[in-house]
């Protein structure tokens, strides 16, 4: 796959992967075993028929592969960049034996680019059951479930705090991972089936949720995760130390912090890789992560490790930060101590533990923090009636995303404190077909 | 929504796609899968009266590969079905209960008038909405009077398709051809005057597959000594489709076709050519009764995207644009142009042209091909090697 050199990259925030060329995309697809009882497709959580569409594919029947991804997943172009393939469709794929998995993931983007190319077709409103679904959260888990939802033929209405809908889609994930229009065209399609969609309405200060409830047969609850961070150091609230999440949000509508010198991002997760690489693009000269365990341990997937250490970002482990240092009234440098790792602690994971005596300053222009993404804090007093688990998250039953509150369901992030684009949108197909069989 | 029926011989096909005879359609098991996969039609495989013995032999099927792709051809010889009439009659009944919306056809092969025409009274009573005659199998059934031995002497077909046409009251009777005959139009034009209602073109080609290295004996190896065998699969297509445009432009009779179809793009271009049946046997037996899913939904979106309401708009529509080589215009000029943005300087086309063609290009600097005008024919052999789509293009030359 073409893909934007390191220094070509630095220039702004356009995507870097290109996407495969048809003489690419047609070999490729001809190296598909088609499988009986394929395990690309159990790898999917969505549930995507790859064999059907990777056969579509080779036989140049796009606009097909492309329609048959859709029905399984409303938000396939996203996905086609945004999902972990190789832990996901392409890790049990038979190739891997005789050479490497097909590359089902670029496959998948290729028919998504092609139909984009050609317009998605909408869809219409199924035959009206005169039954009211009220979504909260339009993401992709509410917009999925609004979708599936409205093509059965309930009224659905979804609620969202932000002016534009999309979530994560539009507020989180960098662009040049994921071009905003990609991103328009399939919220777009998601509402098509008459979806009726109520931005900038946050629940539980616009509208009460049991007004909500009291005007539903059915609510979904899709509310994602916030951020706040959980580092009380010294020095947190000093300017130049940014938040990862108000960061990436202004990065991804286009308008990003002007960075300089060298920034440090603290944090290891996922989000703290598009934060380390939206530095590069913002003007960092220099980005280094600082991490309290290595690598082994780090939540973010292998890829995003890798794709920020081709961008120069430094990695800096065992290191954990103490206290920001202040000059002309601004952060000027992190004072760090070193760590080695202990017993397990609660995650699992090995408890860092601080060795006296290594304390260090980092000297910094900017700190962005990417520790802090959990719950929203406020969940449980909006939602009052439902049982969260100890982390925050909402409890739900697995087989059908109900909550303790009968007729009301939830799903994603905001249940699972946190995983993919595509998880999420299984989990709206999920809640879509729960509530439908609630409402019938 | 676009509609895919067909009618074929008077009967009509809910899609244009069929299971031809073959190890696919031995049993009504089988069959009653591939109907609720969504294929439209079935044609059981051949089958004969009692007395007629059948004993096959195995291991019956070998491969051809192109290079790492399996399965360019497929070399079989299988013989018509164990099962004789009495089973079939079975099936047929179970089936057409089952699958009233569906085709259920029979083939038959027989040696004698009486054979063929006690096949034909029984089968149609038994409820089939077609049958097909094999005057073409290319291996052990000729060496016993039957098979390709009849296809290819348009007296002996004409004779033949009158006996089975004459027991006939109500079905359809189509006789399947073989391509080995000098003129396979005059076979057609046989089954024409016979008073048969359509041809099904073609069966296999009689081959032998290849020879192991080390025994010297060729494949498949049964017990030390091999024999020949009938050919099949995507190799064999450029032929099938030669032999139904043939038959297309010179005899008004239906045509059903099969012979290395395995993709939609495959039947559109065997509808353009004409056929209003399409057959697939070898792709089914490598990718199984699924592949219909594909068939059916690439076919669907063609037609959508060409604005096409029925898949009958497309029956024909390449035949006027075949002419003879004759009448090919002398004056029409191409030359080749490379694209030089896509271009990945693998140079085959250089090789290609240098020692296949008119030695018409040099390579610049930077190894991207570059056309010599003044000595490019615009024979086409370098857009055929060129792994880019659309990278090497032939445009006409101005003037």
């Amino acid at each position: 796959m073409r893909e934007l050199s390191p220094e070509e990259r630095k220039a702004g925030f356009d995507e870097v992967e290109k996407g495969l060329a048809l003489h690419q995309a047609l070999p490729e697809a001809s190296r598909c075993l088609f499988c009986h009882e394929a395990p690309c497709v159990s790898g999917c959580v969505a549930g995507v028929d790859v064999v059907g569409f990777v056969r579509r594919l080779k036989t140049r029947n796009f606009v097909g592969a492309a329609r048959l991804i859709r029905e399984a997943n409303v938000f396939s172009a996203v996905c086609s960049r945004v999902c972990p393939s190789e832990e996901q469709c392409e890790k049990p794929c038979s190739s891997t034996n005789l050479a490497e998995p097909i590359a089902i993931s670029a496959l998948h983007r290729f028919v998504a680019d092609e139909e984009l190319k050609r317009g998605i077709r909408p869809e219409k409103a199924g035959t009206p059951t005169g039954k009211k679904v009220a979504v909260i959260g339009a993401g992709p888990a509410g917009l999925t479930c609004a979708h599936k939802l409205a093509r059965l033929g309930h009224e659905v209405t979804v609620f969202e705090a932000e002016e534009k809908p999309g979530g994560l889609m539009v507020y989180g994930i960098p662009r040049y991972r994921l071009p905003s229009e990609i991103a328009e065209a399939e919220i777009e399609y998601a509402i098509s089936p008459g979806v009726n969609l109520k931005t900038g309405v946050l629940v539980g200060k616009d509208i009460p949720f049991d007004e909500i409830r009291r005007n539903s047969d059915a609510v979904f609850i899709g509310v994602g995760l916030g951020y706040k961070s959980q580092l009380d150091i010294p020095g947190h609230d000093l300017p130049g130390v940014l938040q990862a999440g108000e960061f990436l949000r202004k990065a991804a509508l286009g308008d990003p912090p002007e960075l300089s010198g060298r920034v440090a991002v603290i944090g290891g997760g996922n989000v703290a890789m598009d934060a380390a690489c939206s530095a590069v693009r913002a003007g960092a000269s220099e980005v280094v992560v600082l991490y309290r365990r290595r690598e082994e341990e780090m939540p973010a997937w292998k890829r995003e490790r890798e794709f920020a250490k081709t961008e120069g970002v430094e990695f800096r482990y065992l290191t954990a930060p103490q206290r920001f240092v202040e000059k002309d009234r601004k952060v000027a440098g992190i004072e760090c101590v070193s760590t080695k790792l202990g017993e397990p602690d609660s995650s699992g994971r090995p408890r860092p533990e601080f060795i006296p005596g290594t304390e260090h300053v980092i000297d910094v222009s900017y700190v962005i923090l990417a520790t802090g993404q959990g719950p929203w804090p406020e969940i449980s007093s909006v939602f009052g009636g439902i049982r969260f688990n100890a982390s925050g998250t909402i409890k739900v039953s697995p087989e059908t995303l109900a909550t303790s509150i009968e007729g009301v369901f939830a799903g994603g992030d905001a249940v699972n404190g946190g995983k993919t684009v595509v998880q999420a949108v299984a989990d709206g197909k999920l809640a879509a077909k729960s509530i439908n069989d609630f409402l019938s | 929504m676009v509609d895919l029926s067909l009618e074929f011989c008077g009967v009509k096909f809910p899609n244009p796609f069929t299971l031809a005879a073959a190890p696919t359609t031995d049993s009504a098991e089988m069959v009653a899968r591939a109907f609720e996969a969504g294929w439209g039609g079935a044609i059981l495989k051949t089958t004969s009266v009692e007395t007629e013995v059948v004993e096959l032999v195995y291991p019956m099927m070998s491969g051809i590969d192109f290079e790492d792709k399996k399965l360019m051809g497929l070399q079989n010889i299988d013989l018509i079905s164990e099962r004789h009439i009495d089973e079939v009659e079975k099936d047929v009944k179970a089936l057409k209960k089952e699958f009233p919306d569906r085709v259920v056809a029979a083939s038959i092969m027989g040696a004698e008038k009486e054979d063929w025409q006690e096949l034909v009274r029984r089968l149609e009573a038994a409820g089939v909405d077609l049958i097909e005659c094999s005057f073409s199998c290319p291996h052990g059934m000729p060496e016993r009077g039957m098979g390709s031995t009849i296809g290819q002497d348009p007296e002996l077909t004409e004779r033949t398709a009158r006996w089975v046409k004459e027991a006939a009251e109500r079905v359809p009777i189509v006789i399947k051809l073989t391509p080995q005959i000098a003129d396979i139009t005059a076979a057609a034009h046989a089954v024409k005057r016979s008073g048969a209602d359509g041809v099904c073109a073609i069966n296999t080609l009689k081959s032998l597959i290849g020879v192991d290295l080390d025994t010297f004996i060729p494949y498949p190896n049964v017990g030390g000594y091999s024999t020949y065998g009938g050919y099949s699969g995507p190799a064999i297509k450029p032929v099938t489709l030669r032999c139904v445009a043939e038959i297309a432009k010179s005899v008004d009779i239906p045509i059903a076709a099969v012979g290395g179809i395995s993709t939609w793009m495959d039947a559109v271009e065997f509808l353009l050519l004409g056929a209003t049946n399409i057959q697939l046997c070898t792709a089914v037996m490598r990718n199984g009764f699924r592949i219909i899913e594909d068939l059916i939904d690439g076919l669907t979106v063609y037609l959508e995207e060409k604005g096409m309401k029925s898949v009958t708009e497309l029956v024909g529509k390449a035949l006027p644009y075949i002419v003879d080589h004759s009448k090919l215009s002398r004056d029409y000029k191409v030359v080749s142009a490379v694209n030089r943005e896509t271009c990945i300087k693998c140079d085959v086309c250089y090789i290609a042209c240098m020692d296949g063609a008119h030695q018409a290009i040099e390579l610049d600097e930077n190894r991207i091909p570059v056309i010599n005008e003044d000595k490019c024919k615009g024979c086409g052999m370098c857009e055929t090697v060129c792994p880019v789509e659309g990278c090497i293009t032939l445009k006409p030359r101005e003037s």
